[in-house]
């Protein structure tokens, strides 16, 4: 199909799509969390991280595959930034964000590339420059309406996106996890649990651990790698890691994905995936 | 196209290791390019920087030490966090001897708050018993937070009020000579507060009194009823103490306003001070809140109050507010506002906030976070803070009080403190669902800031090099002359800890001038005027005040450095009556009584 051909059948079928979906849900978070409680500290922020993913994934895109593409990946990432990030400063938005969406392109493995681009970012920067950055780690608010809201619109978008398994999976965890940190350290069960009391989580679990390109495909393998996610949080979390999410799926999403890219191309069973793959490895998502 | 494709990935990897550089890079800079001197020379500082300081805390006599309250053992847990404030200073010449003496509390049951009585010869004695006002922190009365000067009753003596987690309490200063309770039934019985402001809200000669809780009203923390007393969100908490606002009516009597006036909040408010904001020639009120925005309250012709902060920028990014100070840090006419936050690297990068007006009209009330720029932003856990040109050059400079909790040395309960601070209200507001501290820091250890002001736009932190490193868990910080010497000396006041009481040395080809306002139609303690001093091309504003920073009070007479300028072209005093007076070529290097009848007397 030409180009031409390709921009037809687009407008031709302005139905939706679910991969509108993300998108529209991140949106709606962060306009929910901003009217009623003005979370935006300001415009020019989450701006900046928008605008510097957009230009990152058009300027590589075209460079490194020859096409331009869609944003709506890159809009997840940049909204996500910036929402994720907490400085006082500006150019963090704009590295983190431009640092997410390169990941894609530079860190690949069998032509996939195996790191959640924001969780890349958001890693990197705590990493390279914790005097200037630290992450959302406080609530929004102090109403268990409007958190109860986000979950269960949360919850039946991405369940509508057959993912809902991969955040009740590492929820379920999670608790059960806590209920352990709980019992080594001594501290309350809530003070445990509190952490998923909060929005940081309700992006980490809609967006990050959920995300299509690069979490494993076999659904019991999702399983097997949200467990050790919440597992490997758990261990960072006993070690007083206070990004500990993060780093979790920092270091088990991309071992996860090397191993069944490894696998799958060991037993060669690209088969009934191939035509995934062979996307995957022309169009960075 | 092999050839093509290679050169593609190594600009592409060459392009992001320079990303992944830049945030190292940037974030590194402002550590690489400041010099931490191991041993601070002071001809190197006074040829550098204009001046150095020593601590002669012990040697003009001066051994106060805070202790902080032990509340009730539900709290026991974490007590640090709790009790982690109540350290605090205040200036005042108190017998009018024109030697500045100073007040310092303590903040456990039993102990006595202290009032350093300046005695001229390099010495400070403590006569707070003496004069009756050391036993003040008890059971039924509760413990101090801070402490407030200024002539309530305009008989020319400064009189105090001591701001508790418990009752108030006023003390009428009988000539210098002793201090005798007064009796206030408009004070609440309670209240936990840690700040208030003596202002005269409506220009009619009486100060009136500000009073802002942090803990809700309702708490005794020493007999808890409930450990539901923690804020309700770590940023958008308005469960916490009410605002008092208490009209004098000039006979002995206060009458308790805000509600009437629309100065309503419920957020936990840590400082607060007052100057007229947007030259209505009303003076305004700032609050600094923790978990929350900082509030301004304008004034509307001292019939009420509005709630402006948002309207003027600085109600959107919630943080956690301890300190409000004012100063023309751009020799601009127009004050600067200076709150301090939390910064903690990798965890919690708040920022403090210099709100710098951003509109060239002065009635339009606009601000502009610009503590980036400027170069203030990161301090650390930062308390009280407070302008004053230490070095003489005719820039304000900012010193600023940093360090939360120093316990056991290389520990840490950040973790912890953040996992709850995430949570829900229902699992952040009790006390109970908080970890122990187990004799752990939280954000301890940390220096404090002298930051110098370079007049074009950026301050530069010095305070190694001038020997002014403290590392003690510092609060409330103010500048006096207590040597008369020229010279703002820096009182610092720790929790848990010793005041700190630095000298302060400048090159002696600098000037400078005071001045000691007093006022006639307007409150005697001219709390409130305005002092625009023009010299050699620039001016600078400066605002008589009563509270400023955190817990603290600067000297009542204004101090302005000259830099190497030997005359002053002009002197604008603005009376809170709305008279002005116009001094014309004042004497330097000295302070100037000035009445508001418009008749200077040197």
């Amino acid at each position: 199909m030409n180009r031409m051909g390709a921009m037809t059948a687009k407008l031709g079928g302005l139905g939706y799509s679910h991969k509108f979906t993300p998108p529209l849900l991140i949106t709606g978070i962060l306009l929910a969390a901003h009217l009623s409680f003005g979370i935006l500290e300001s415009y020019p922020k989450l701006i900046t991280a928008i605008v510097a993913s957009f230009a990152t994934e058009l300027a590589l895109h075209r460079l490194i595959v020859g096409t331009w593409r869609d944003l709506s990946s890159a809009y997840i990432s940049g909204i996500s930034v910036g929402i994720l990030i907490r400085s006082p400063q500006l150019w963090p938005f704009a590295l983190c964000a431009a640092i997410s969406i390169a990941s894609k392109y530079v860190l690949r493995f069998k032509d996939r590339h195996i790191w959640n681009p924001s969780n890349f970012g958001v890693v990197m920067m705590l990493l390279l420059a914790p005097q200037s950055v630290a992450v959302l780690s406080i609530q929004w608010g102090n109403n268990m309406w409007a958190m109860l809201i986000i979950w269960i619109v949360g919850s039946i978008s991405i369940y509508r996106l057959r993912r809902f398994h991969i955040c009740a999976t590492y929820v379920i965890s999670f608790l059960a996890f806590a209920l352990v940190r709980s019992w080594i350290s001594g501290d309350p069960y809530l003070a445990e649990v509190a952490p998923i009391t909060g929005p940081m989580y309700q992006l980490f679990t809609f967006f990050m651990i959920t995300d299509p390109k690069t979490t494993v495909k076999r659904k019991w393998g999702q399983y097997v790698v949200i467990v050790l996610v919440a597992f490997v949080e758990m261990i960072l979390r006993l070690n007083e890691a206070v990004y500990a999410p993060f780093y979790a799926l920092f270091i088990v999403g991309p071992l996860a994905m090397m191993l069944e890219l490894w696998w799958d191309d060991r037993n060669h069973t690209e088969g009934k995936n191939e035509e995934a793959h062979v996307s995957d490895a022309t169009v960075p998502s | 196209m092999g050839t093509n494709n290679n050169n593609k990935n190594i600009w592409l990897i060459a392009f992001f290791v320079v990303l992944l550089a830049a945030p190292f890079l940037i974030s590194n800079y402002e550590k690489w390019s400041t010099t931490s001197e191991a041993e601070p020379d002071r001809q190197k500082a006074l040829d550098q920087y204009g001046f150095y300081v020593e601590d002669v805390t012990r040697e003009w006599g001066i051994d106060f030490v805070h202790q902080a309250p032990t509340l009730d053992e539900k709290l026991s847990h974490i007590m640090p966090q709790i009790a982690s404030v109540g350290a605090s200073v205040s200036v005042a010449d108190f017998n009018n001897d024109g030697l500045q003496d100073f007040y310092v509390t303590n903040s456990a049951r039993g102990t006595s708050n202290a009032l350093y009585k300046n005695m001229g010869d390099g010495q400070f004695e403590n006569v707070a018993e003496e004069l009756g006002v050391g036993s003040v922190n008890s059971r039924e009365t509760g413990v101090s937070m801070s402490s407030v000067w200024a002539d309530y009753d305009n008989d020319g003596y400064e009189d105090l009020l001591v701001v508790k987690w418990g009752k108030p309490l006023l003390f009428h200063n009988d000539d210098g000579e002793g201090f005798t309770k007064v009796d206030i039934p408009e004070f609440p019985d309670w209240i936990n507060s840690n700040t208030a402001v003596w202002f005269d809200y409506d220009n009619d000669g009486l100060l009136d009194l500000f009073m802002g809780g942090y803990f809700n009203e309702r708490i005794n923390l020493w007999e808890l009823e409930s450990t539901e007393i923690m804020p309700e969100s770590f940023e958008y908490a308005r469960n916490g103490g009410r605002k008092f606002l208490f009209h004098n009516q000039g006979d002995g009597n206060f009458e308790e306003v805000s509600e009437a006036l629309g100065l309503v909040s419920s957020r936990w408010a840590y400082a607060a001070a007052s100057a007229d904001i947007n030259g209505s020639g009303y003076p305004d009120l700032v609050i600094a809140n923790d978990y929350g925005v900082d509030e301004l309250f304008l004034n509307r012709e001292g019939a009420g109050f509005v709630s402006a902060g948002t309207q003027a920028g600085m109600g959107f990014a919630p943080k956690s507010g301890m300190n409000v100070s004012f100063g023309d840090v751009m020799n601009s006419g127009r004050l600067a506002i200076y709150v301090t936050n939390i910064s903690e690297p990798g965890v919690l990068i708040q920022g403090n906030n210099l709100w710098v007006p951003s509109s060239e009209d002065s009635g339009k009330t606009a601000f502009q976070n610009l503590a980036g720029s400027f170069g203030v932003e990161l301090g650390g856990w930062s308390y009280g803070a407070q302008f004053g040109d230490l070095n003489l050059d005719g820039y304000l400079d900012l010193y600023v009080a940093n360090g939360y909790v120093s316990a056991e040395k290389d520990t840490d309960y950040w973790y912890d403190f953040s996992k709850v601070a995430g949570g829900n209200k229902t699992i952040i507001s009790n006390a109970e669902n908080w970890p122990d501290m187990e004799g752990r820091s939280l954000s301890g250890y940390q220096k404090n800031r002298i930051w110098l002001n370079d007049g074009a736009g950026k301050f530069r932190e010095v305070a190694d090099a001038v020997g002014g490193s403290l590392e003690l868990d510092s609060r409330a910080v103010s500048f006096a002359d207590l040597n008369n010497d020229g010279n703002l000396e820096i009182l610092v006041a720790t929790q848990r800890g010793p005041l700190k009481v630095y000298r302060t040395v400048t090159r002696e080809d600098k000037n400078w001038i005071g001045f000691r306002l007093e006022g006639a139609e307007s409150n005697r303690s001219a709390i409130g005027a305005r002092a625009e001093v023009v010299w050699d091309g620039k001016r600078q504003v400066q605002t008589v005040q009563s509270a400023s920073g955190f817990s603290a009070q600067n000297q009542r007479p204004l101090h302005f450095g000259l830099g190497d300028a030997d005359q002053v072209d002009r002197v604008i005093l603005e009376w809170p009556s709305g008279t002005t007076d116009t001094l014309k070529h004042p004497e330097i290097n000295k302070t100037h009584t000035v009445t508001e009848t418009s008749s200077a007397q040197s």
